[in-house]
């Protein structure tokens, strides 16, 4: 199967600083990727490359083969910006129907997308008196004219409630049954936990990880820590025995990996009459994410 | 290519109704028109012409001023407001060719002031033919001011859409568009008086003023439309009207040229706007 979006060792610097750094990246038709990163890393940069609106220092990309920005490759991409705003005295049925002009697709589809995104009730009201959740899903509604072959969705739930947020991905995941490509970003890995098939993180320009998350999980290899409380005046006797973190007077934190745990578990057992509580927090999605993106150790305290 | 050009047409066209632009500028139009027309009525008697040719020249000379300000106003922010909007980026990511969107703009906005134009200047053309008595001549200097109008209006919303283009930002494009009229529709005139009675008789005032005049398109425009009538009471850089070295309809000539440099400049620099 080839690939709808190849991007291979692109380069992209922006006023003398390097927004990308040899990034490759590629989605596969029916594939949803997330694309994962902080406000800055280059995540609105990349989109921009794929449509043709930025030109790359270096390095290729190739839409269905084709040049970023062709006609060929403007007819397979669908667009949802970070930030979308239409012309507030249009209705979202004329918005719709001026895309679906431009993409030279029967207007007849346009009722149909109104009907998937929930937006058949408020079809014919002016944009300017619609909620930004429903904005947002007008721009979806917007991005699934003519059945892409791929779709670039730009941050597309950030500011939205967690029902909508999962209304959105249910018409992501659609639009992926359909055969789409899917390429969105998103700030954090809960968001997009078992709504996409591969992630990827970018930070600072560079493609840090990519992979499941099960993947990205084991190539990160974070220690799980057990959370100790202390009986009161038996801290300091498990801080000498076990080291570990002193939280306060009563409270330590242990890291270990993760073979080692039940180990460790079975040697604290022996001082069970010194402990009040035992908790054990595996390394969570933050942590993955956290991880991948840092840069340096001062800035993870942040 | 015909259905996208008509897409970003019937959008753009919307727009101006739904803005209220057409409403606004066919009631400026009117109002004026019709004082300059009672104004004419009242003066008519002592003179040789009727009241429509009579109107027909001074309308001719305030619509310099009127139509090319109208329509920089409905046309300057049409792309830099969309850049800084974001709701172009979401048009270019379309099949859609920057070209089309350009022209589609230009094409909509023209209608819509030559919508005013004819509304406008129309109803008050037939209170006049109604009201007084008429020849044919008022009525073919009315049917030329009218659709020398339009033309007018195109090549300002050109100029309007070609600034916004150029500009990319709706506060430099608005500062663009008033320094473009100042420029072209009063400025202009007054260097070139100054000119003209700096060099006095010769060849700058036999061979070269007159191609100076018709560069400008709103001295084109008001040439066309003086040369047009024999009878028509003018003065100062109008006066040359009776002493071209060509024929009027070369102003006409020279609106067209107009129109083709603005809308290859405008859609040339729109191919290179990064959204």
């Amino acid at each position: 199967m080839t690939a709808i979006l190849a991007i291979n060792a692109l380069c992209l610097s922006f006023g003398g600083q390097q927004v990308l750094d040899d990034v490759s990246l590629s989605v596969q038709p029916g594939e949803r990727l997330a694309l994962l990163g902080h406000n800055g890393a280059g995540k609105s940069t990349l989109f921009k490359t794929v449509l043709g609106f930025l030109r790359p220092s270096s390095g290729t990309v190739a839409v269905a083969g084709r040049a970023p920005g062709s006609n060929a490759a403007r007819e397979a991409v669908n667009y949802l910006p970070e930030v979308v705003s239409f012309q507030r005295n249009l209705s979202g049925r004329e918005v719709l129907s001026y895309f679906s002009g431009l993409r030279g697709t029967p207007k007849a589809e346009v009722s149909d997308l109104l009907a998937r995104v929930g937006l058949l009730d408020a079809a014919d009201r002016a944009v300017g008196t619609y909620s930004k959740g429903m904005r947002q899903r007008l721009g979806l509604a917007q991005a699934l004219i003519g059945a892409p072959r791929l779709l670039l969705l730009d941050e597309p739930t950030s500011g939205l409630d967690p029902v909508s947020r999962h209304e959105f991905y249910e018409v992501i995941a659609d639009a992926a049954v359909r055969g789409s490509a899917v390429l969105l970003s998103s700030h954090g890995l809960e968001e997009v936990q078992d709504k996409t098939d591969r992630i990827a993180i970018l930070a600072r320009g560079r493609l840090t990880a990519e992979g499941t998350l099960a993947e990205l999980a084991q190539e990160a290899g974070l220690p799980t820590t057990i959370r100790i409380s202390a009986k009161p005046g038996a801290a300091d006797d498990l801080h000498g025995e076990f080291g570990g973190r002193r939280v306060n007077g009563c409270r330590l934190d242990l890291d270990c990996a993760q073979g080692a745990k039940v180990d460790l578990l079975a040697r604290l057992g022996r001082h069970h009459d010194k402990l009040r509580d035992v908790e054990i927090a595996p390394p969570g999605l933050t942590d993955i994410y956290r991880h991948f993106s840092r840069m340096s150790p001062a800035e993870d305290q942040i | 290519m015909s259905t996208r050009i008509g897409t970003v047409f019937g959008q753009e066209l919307r727009q101006a109704r739904r803005n209220l632009w057409v409403i606004l500028a066919t009631a400026v139009l009117g109002l004026f028109a019709l004082a300059l027309a009672l104004f004419g009525a009242g003066q008519g008697s002592g003179l040789k012409v009727d009241v429509l040719t009579l109107t027909a020249v001074s309308l001719a000379t305030l619509s310099v001023y009127l139509i090319p300000l109208i329509a920089l106003l409905m046309s300057y922010d049409s792309i830099s407001g969309e850049v800084e909007r974001g709701s172009l980026a979401l048009t270019f990511a379309t099949p859609v060719r920057r070209w089309e969107v350009f022209v589609g703009k230009l094409l909509a906005q023209t209608v819509a002031v030559c919508v005013a134009i004819l509304i406008a200047f129309g109803t008050v053309g037939c209170i006049i033919g109604f009201l007084a008595e008429t020849s044919r001549d008022g009525v073919s200097a009315w049917l030329r001011l009218m659709l020398s109008a339009g033309g007018l209006g195109a090549i300002f919303v050109g100029i309007g859409l070609m600034l916004s283009a150029l500009t990319g930002r709706t506060a430099r494009a608005a500062a663009a568009a008033v320094g473009v009229w100042l420029l072209l529709v009063v400025l202009y005139d007054v260097a070139l008086l100054g000119a003209i009675m700096a060099a006095g008789e010769g060849i700058f005032a036999t061979h070269v003023f007159p191609w100076l005049v018709i560069a400008n398109p709103a001295d084109a425009f008001r040439l066309y439309n003086l040369a047009m009538i024999d009878a028509a009471p003018v003065a100062g850089i109008d006066g040359l009207s009776q002493t071209l070295p060509f024929p009027p309809v070369a102003a006409l000539a020279a609106l067209g040229l107009w129109l083709v440099v603005t809308i290859a400049i405008g859609s040339a620099r729109t191919k290179r706007i990064v959204p």
